[in-house]
């Protein structure tokens, strides 16, 4: 288990105090939760093996209230968990024992729809689906797509730079993302980027995305809006290996075809879902993959005869095609519940996120087998196959001693091995507390502290979700020192001219 | 000023240490041929890339590619072509722009700028396609960010803050991008005679549309006519133009249906293949504003539904003033005679909409004036003054290139 820091005696002692100021901080009387039983609430988040009350929550509901809450943590030196759904997989809103839990959830309207601009202006706490159910009716979405997008907000989604399986063609929310406003743990108010593109100065916007609730708490964000396309299809076709299915990948891709999404689902995870919600998933192939086209029907045609040409030529031995819209949602059904019909075939499961270069896929498949064997632990896969982003589930029973253990082990293998192979530890649950103690793997000391440096400019007292991403914590001031030899040092031998 | 000219990343660990050690400051860049935009740097010693060159990865399968910072961007984009490729957000070209020849932008330049070219509405800016970047920080110590794969959340994503740090923060000796297949095809409808407040409804109607429009423009037809195109230089009168791209049946098919669509909006006619790829790059390289060089150059972007009451704010206190808008009206080109005085800064950088603007092309004596990239609140400047000494807390790396007054390191 990842250790998090020791709490601060000073902190707790202060417990009753920060009660009151907070009382008068939040104007809903409701909004200070000190009990245990409502701070259950809070306890955890997706990644619910770790689990830590927080010594106080509070749900502010304006920005000034924010502003406030931010204000006095920083005067009294307490530590801030900001928090939207809590669905992070990596432990991203873990509350902390001797620190303020401070949940976004009230932060919910739409603030507005801007056609002219293609934008939408919502607060942190909108879910990401009622971004798009609020411009569906005018034929527009927002295309990032998680999949717990009906219960993650946008403010979380801004922290992790969260993805979802279009993003091969659409982007990530960094790409999707035009303004952010947020508040700095000293309670400033500041606006980043707009309804206009690019940034004045360096990119803030795009340094605050996906910097996991450590750099400031977002308040307002204005995200891109898409016209919804024309025509949308999606096909399944089913392989002998995934050797095979892999390698038609890299040939649709290659042959110049941007699917607007592929996924791919090793034998376990088909069986599973197609058992689950009957989506019509073959059961005699080794991988399958769900290839969607959006665009006008003239080129779903076209391109999709390609890919029905290169997929037999890759050995498919199952394709078929959507005939209708409803059954093109009951492929993605399968593929989205993926998750649960997995969960369902064991106690627990676990959910890891690494990013491979694509072509290595048989290589880490094979290797992951090994691993599952050496551990005694099932593992299904699900996979973005068009970025490369694989999603290994380990299956597990957290009450059998030590199993947890094992399987926090066999998954930080895993994570290992995608950094050996080229890739990185996340490609979009966040490294958080899970694979916080990973990050040397894919990262120097040097690095490391490069990184941190940039914390210091926004939360020089590292006050902002602590214990989270970094392994080890410097101090700002440690790490602002450099040593310099004030000697005359020769001019290099570099050519001149 | 001695140049030195280091084709190795030994070399620059070696000058970084003398610098570090004598109190030496560095300018450095590519081939220089952006030098115009920001302050100029006042160093010790110019730091070239251009020779340190060449492809190191490249795998098309995957659409990836990782280059040296001082390669030509010509030979990436030709080697990317050559395997049906490209750089998707368009990277322009501003040396004629900026009164040097064509052709000599680096690839570092390119991301250190974050330029895009007309593109960007739909593909985003450089930035948005930069995965990863090797270099070597103001501390002299070895920078490593992002890495190969198209999904990576693994830490704080420094690579949008070396995109557009103008060489402030690190030098840059490698990076890592997406690559995207080429279209089969490109089409550019054309509609002619149009007010720009109708345009602007015209490139919204368009961008909002189902049919994946990756570029529109307008070009006032005194801009029109120095398009070297005869069905825009010839017919005397305003262009709006509308890209697609695709398979050949499907860009065959969007550029039909816009053409219907518009087609109350004036005439209409449409670019194909070779006219079309020559019409952008003109556009995006903001080549009518190329030829005189004594005009002074702002790049305004501003919210799209704003560039019309913006334009008409400008033009009824310079008169003078041409233009042109790209991104659907979120980009504004404009273009004031040299003796405007301050540049026309206080109408230039009003009304933006929260927007920015950027002198890219004025004389030294304007920019001691003025500063050439939009000032920064006090919060803002603190932060990113902050951020730049993070990264480089002796100030060696382009010192004061891009906020020289307000970080007060003059």
């Amino acid at each position: 288990m990842v250790m998090m820091p020791k709490p601060d005696e000073e902190v707790l002692a202060k417990r009753d105090y920060l009660i009151d100021e907070l009382r008068k901080i939040v104007n809903d009387p409701e909004g200070v939760i000190d009990q245990e039983a409502g701070l259950r609430a809070f306890e955890c988040d997706g990644l619910s093996a770790y689990r830590q009350l927080p010594m106080i929550a509070v749900l502010p509901e304006d920005k000034q209230e924010i502003a406030e809450i931010l204000k006095l943590c920083a005067r009294e030196k307490v530590n801030v968990v900001p928090r939207g759904a809590g669905t992070s997989l990596s432990g991203g809103a873990l509350p902390l024992a001797d620190g303020v839990l401070l949940g976004l959830g009230k932060f919910n309207r739409i603030l507005e729809v801007d056609y002219d601009n293609r934008c939408a202006v919502v607060q942190p706490g909108v879910t990401n689906l009622a971004i798009t159910d609020a411009v569906k009716s005018d034929g527009f979405y927002y295309a990032p797509d998680p999949s717990s997008q009906i219960a993650c907000t946008i403010g979380g989604n801004i922290a992790e730079n969260s993805g979802g399986v279009h993003c091969l063609k659409y982007g990530l929310t960094t790409n999707n993302v035009l303004g952010v406003e947020m508040i700095t743990m000293e309670g400033e108010i500041l606006q980043l980027g707009g309804k206009h593109l690019d940034a004045e100065g360096y990119d803030l916007m795009g340094i605050i995305t996906g910097s996991e609730g450590l750099l400031g708490v977002i308040t307002e964000v204005t995200v891109r809006l898409l016209k919804s396309p024309e025509h949308v299809t999606a096909q399944l076709i089913g392989f002998p290996s995934s050797e095979q299915a892999g390698d038609c990948v890299g040939q649709i891709i290659g042959s110049g075809i941007i699917p607007a999404g592929m996924e791919m689902m090793d034998k376990y995870a088909i069986h599973a879902a197609e058992e689950f919600c009957h989506a019509g998933y073959p059961l005699d192939v080794e991988a399958l993959l769900i290839v969607e086209l959006d665009g006008p029907v003239v080129e779903i045609e076209y391109n999709n005869a390609q890919i029905d040409k290169i997929a037999k030529e890759c050995g498919a031995t199952v394709i078929k095609q959507s005939q209708s819209e409803q059954e093109r949602m009951t492929f993605w059904l399968g593929r989205k519940s993926a998750f649960p019909a997995v969960g369902r075939l064991s106690p627990d499961y676990m959910c890891m996120d690494g990013t491979i270069p694509r072509s290595k896929l048989p290589e880490v498949l094979r290797r992951m087998n090994e691993l599952s064997a050496h551990y005694g632990l099932r593992v299904a896969n699900v996979f973005h196959a068009g970025d490369g982003n694989l999603h290994p589930l380990i299956l597990f029973d957290a009450n059998a001693p030590g199993e947890l253990e094992k399987c926090e082990q066999f998954g930080a293998d895993i994570l290992k091995l995608c950094v050996e192979v080229g890739g990185v530890l996340t490609g979009e649950h966040g490294v958080g507390v899970e694979k916080r103690d990973l990050m040397g793997e894919m990262f120097s000391e040097v690095d490391l502290k490069q990184q941190q440096r940039l914390k210091c400019a926004f939360d020089p007292e590292g006050r902002l979700n602590p214990g989270k991403v970094f392994p080890i914590l410097h101090r700002c001031a440690e790490l602002g020192k450099m040593h310099v030899h004030n000697g005359e040092l020769p001019f290099p031998d570099i050519p001149r001219f | 000023m001695e140049t030195v000219k280091v084709s190795e990343d030994r070399q620059i660990e070696e000058l970084l240490t003398w610098a570090l050690a004598d109190q030496k400051t560095i300018n450095l860049f590519g081939r220089n041929t952006k030098k115009a935009i920001g302050y100029a740097v006042q160093a010790d010693v110019n730091l070239t890339l251009q020779d340190l060159t060449g492809v190191t990865l490249y795998e098309p399968a995957e659409l990836v590619m990782r280059a040296r910072a001082g390669s030509s961007l010509v030979d990436i984009q030709k080697t990317l072509d050559d395997a049906g490729q490209m750089l998707a957000f368009s990277p322009p070209d501003y040396g004629p722009l900026l009164g040097e020849e064509a052709g000599q932008s680096t690839l570092g330049g390119v991301f250190a700028c974050n330029l895009a070219g007309s593109d960007r509405i739909k593909a985003g800016a450089a930035r948005d396609h930069l995965l990863g970047v090797e270099g070597f920080t103001g501390r002299g110590e070895p920078f490593h960010t992002g890495s190969r794969v198209m999904k990576n959340v693994t830490g704080y994503d420094l690579c949008k803050l070396i995109a557009g740090s103008y060489g402030t923060l690190a030098i840059a000796t490698e990076f890592t991008f997406k690559v995207l297949p080429k279209p089969e095809k490109v089409r550019t409808v054309l509609v002619y005679g149009e007010a720009l407040e109708g345009a602007v409804k015209t490139m919204n109607a368009a961008v909002s549309s189902v049919h994946e429009v990756s570029a529109a423009t307008y070009l006032p037809s005194d801009v029109a006519a120095r398009v070297d195109i005869d069905l825009v230089r010839d017919p005397g009168t305003s262009v709006t133009a509308i890209k697609v791209e695709g398979p050949a049946p499907s860009a065959e098919f969007r550029c039909n249906a816009l053409r219907e669509m518009f087609k109350g909006s004036g005439e209409i006619e449409e670019l194909h293949g070779h006219r079309s790829e020559k019409f952008w790059e003109a556009v995006r390289n903001v080549k009518p504003f190329a030829e005189d060089q004594s005009r002074i150059i702002w790049k305004v972007s501003v919210p799209p539904s704003e560039a019309a009451g913006y334009l008409a704010d400008v033009k009824t206190d310079f008169p003078h003033v041409e233009y042109f808008c790209d991104w659907a009206g979120g980009l504004i080109w404009l273009s004031l005679p040299s003796d405007t005085i301050r540049g026309g800064e206080a109408r230039v950088r009003s009304g933006l909409g929260g927007g920015h603007a950027t002198l890219i092309r004025g004389s030294d004596e304007l920019k001691s004036d003025i500063s050439p990239f939009q000032p920064l609140n006090s919060i803002k400047a603190r932060i990113s003054e902050s951020i730049r000494e993070g990264f480089d807390p002796e100030g060696i790396l382009n010192p004061g290139r891009m906020y020289s007054k307000v970080d007060g390191k003059e």
